[in-house]
C-alpha cells in the first residue's frame, strides 16, 4: 500500500493548504460554527480534496465543501452511486479527507444505518474513542427520489441517528441525462426529448422534502449552495438532532441543465428568488419555517420574480420561451405560485 | 521463466488508496482566473465557494493554485468587485 502524501501549497498562516481529517483518540472538543470566512479559512479544511473528476462547474463539490465546514467532528461519509461517488473515487484515487464508504445505488440508508448501529454497539462497549461520531450521507436525486427512496425511508421510519444530504440536479447527470423523478415539469432530457409531439417531461417533480416531513423525522430542511450561510445552519442543525435529518439541496448542473459554467451558483440563486425552490424548515415543534430569502421574499412579496427569470438561463428549458409555447410557461408559473402559497399557508413565521 | 507477481503485491479491491490530489485537473481549463489585487477585497467568497478547493488562503492573499483549477468561472462571476477576470489560456 503507497501512501502519498499531500501538495504542498505554500501558506503563512493557519493550517496547510491541504489537509485529512485526522482526530486524536479522547479527542472532545466540539468544532464551532464559523461564519467569519477569512477565520473558517485559517482554521478549517473542506471533507474533498482537490484532483476529483466532477465537471467544471458541478454544485455537488460545493455542497460537499460548504456542508464539511458545518461538521462537528468525527465524521464518517456515506455516498449513493451517483455523480460524485464515480468521480471523486476512481480507482485508486480518492478525494475524501473524511472516512467514506460506498455501497451501492439503492442502499446508501441502509448502509448508513448499519454504520451508525455499529458505531453505537463500539460506545457501548466502550471501544469508540470519541465522544460522538457523526454519519453525513451524501446521494444524488436518482438514489434518493427513484432508486434509494426505499431505503431512506425505512431508516427514518427506524429513526437511525444521520443526516442525509440529497444534492438534487434534477435527472441522471452521472449516466447522460435520462430524466428521474426529481426532473422538473417540461424540461428537456435524452429520454424526455422536446420536439413536435412533447415538451419534455409531462410529470410533475415528486415532493421529496414534504415526503421526509411526512415520515415525522426530527429535522427536514431545503437549501442551496449560494445562500451557504442558510446552508451551514441546517447542516449544524441537522447533524446536532437525534435521529434522522434531510436536507435538500438543489444543485445545479451545467451539462444538463445546459448552462454556462460560471452561472452554476446564479441559477440556484434565482431558483428561490422565483419560488420555485422555496428555503424552508421544517421540525415536530415548531412545523414549517421559511428562512433565509423565502422568509424576505414573504415579507416584501415585490422581491418575487417571474418564472421566466429562472427559466431564460437554462438550455433545458429554452423551448418554453418561444411564442407558441407561452401557455406552458403559464401553467409552470400557476404551479409554483400554488406551491408558495400553499407554503405561506403552512409556515408559522410567515407573515399574514 | 521469469517470476510472476502473487496476489501479495496486488492492490487491495475496494479500498482507494491513493489520494486524487495526485492527479491534476488544471489541464482541463480553457480559460484561466487572473486576481487583480488592487482591486480584492479579500472577502473570500471565490475561496468558498470554488468546487475545486483550486483556491487557497495563504493567510494574505488568496491564491489560484492552477494545478487543479477547472477555469468554472464560478470565481468571476461571484467576485462582488469583479477583481477575478477569465483569460484565456495561453
Amino acid at each position: 500500500m503507497v501512501v502519498k502524501t499531500l501538495p504542498e501549497f505554500p501558506v503563512k498562516k493557519g493550517e496547510p493548504a491541504y489537509k485529512l481529517w485526522i482526530f486524536e483518540p479522547g479527542e472532545k472538543k466540539e468544532m464551532p460554527l464559523v461564519f467569519n470566512l477569512r477565520q473558517l479559512a485559517e482554521t478549517r479544511r473542506p471533507a474533498l480534496l482537490p484532483g476529483h473528476r466532477l465537471c467544471a462547474g458541478c454544485a455537488a463539490p460545493i455542497v460537499v465543501k460548504l456542508a464539511s465546514f458545518a461538521f462537528r467532528g468525527p465524521t464518517i461519509v456515506v455516498t449513493a452511486t451517483g455523480c460524485l461517488e464515480v468521480s471523486s473515487t476512481i480507482f485508486p484515487y480518492t478525494s475524501w479527507a473524511v472516512p467514506w464508504i460506498h455501497n451501492a445505488f439503492e442502499n446508501a440508508a441502509a448502509t448508513a444505518s448499519g454504520v451508525e448501529a455499529a458505531l453505537k454497539a463500539l460506545k457501548k462497549t466502550g471501544r469508540l474513542p470519541y465522544d460522538h461520531v457523526d454519519v453525513v450521507v451524501f446521494a444524488g436525486d436518482g438514489g434518493t427520489f427513484d432508486i434509494g427512496l426505499q431505503s431512506l425511508s425505512g431508516a427514518a421510519e427506524r429513526g437511525h441517528d444521520f443526516l442525509y444530504i440529497l444534492y438534487d440536479n434534477e435527472a441522471y447527470m452521472n449516466t447522460g441525462i435520462q430524466r428521474s423523478a426529481g426532473t422538473p415539469k417540461y424540461a428537456w432530457t435524452t429520454t424526455s426529448p422536446v420536439g413536435s409531439v412533447l415538451p419534455g417531461k409531462m410529470e410533475n417533480k415528486k415532493p421529496i422534502a414534504e415526503i421526509m416531513v411526512a415520515h415525522r423525522i426530527p429535522y427536514v430542511a431545503t437549501a442551496t449552495p449560494a445562500h451557504w450561510m442558510d446552508f451551514m445552519k441546517k447542516v449544524r442543525k441537522g447533524i446536532e438532532v437525534e435521529g434522522p435529518a434531510f436536507i435538500h439541496t438543489l444543485s445545479s448542473c451545467d451539462r444538463g441543465w445546459r448552462h454556462d459554467t460560471a452561472l452554476t451558483l446564479e441559477v440556484t440563486r434565482r431558483a428561490v428568488d422565483t419560488c420555485y425552490f422555496p428555503l424552508w424548515e421544517w421540525t415536530p415543534q415548531s412545523g414549517y419555517m421559511l428562512t433565509d430569502r423565502s422568509l424576505a421574499i414573504a415579507r416584501n412579496p415585490k422581491l418575487k420574480q417571474p418564472i421566466e427569470k429562472y427559466l431564460e438561463l437554462q438550455g433545458r428549458f429554452r423551448h418554453l420561451l418561444k411564442p407558441e409555447n407561452k401557455h406552458l410557461v403559464k401553467e409552470l408559473q400557476e404551479l409554483v405560485d400554488a406551491a408558495w402559497e400553499e407554503l405561506l399557508r403552512k409556515a408559522s413565521n410567515a407573515p399574514r | 521463466m521469469a517470476q510472476q507477481a502473487g496476489w501479495r503485491s496486488l492492490p487491495k479491491g475496494g479500498v482507494a488508496f491513493r489520494l486524487s490530489t495526485d492527479y491534476k485537473t488544471g489541464d482541463w481549463r480553457a480559460l484561466k482566473p487572473v486576481i487583480d489585487y488592487n482591486k480584492c477585497t479579500k472577502c473570500m467568497l471565490c475561496w468558498l465557494f470554488c468546487p475545486d478547493m483550486a483556491i487557497v488562503w495563504d493567510g494574505e492573499n488568496v491564491v489560484v493554485n492552477y494545478d487543479y483549477c477547472k477555469g468554472c468561472g464560478i470565481c468571476a462571476n461571484e467576485c462582488p468587485v469583479k477583481a477575478i477576470s477569465m483569460v484565456p489560456e495561453a
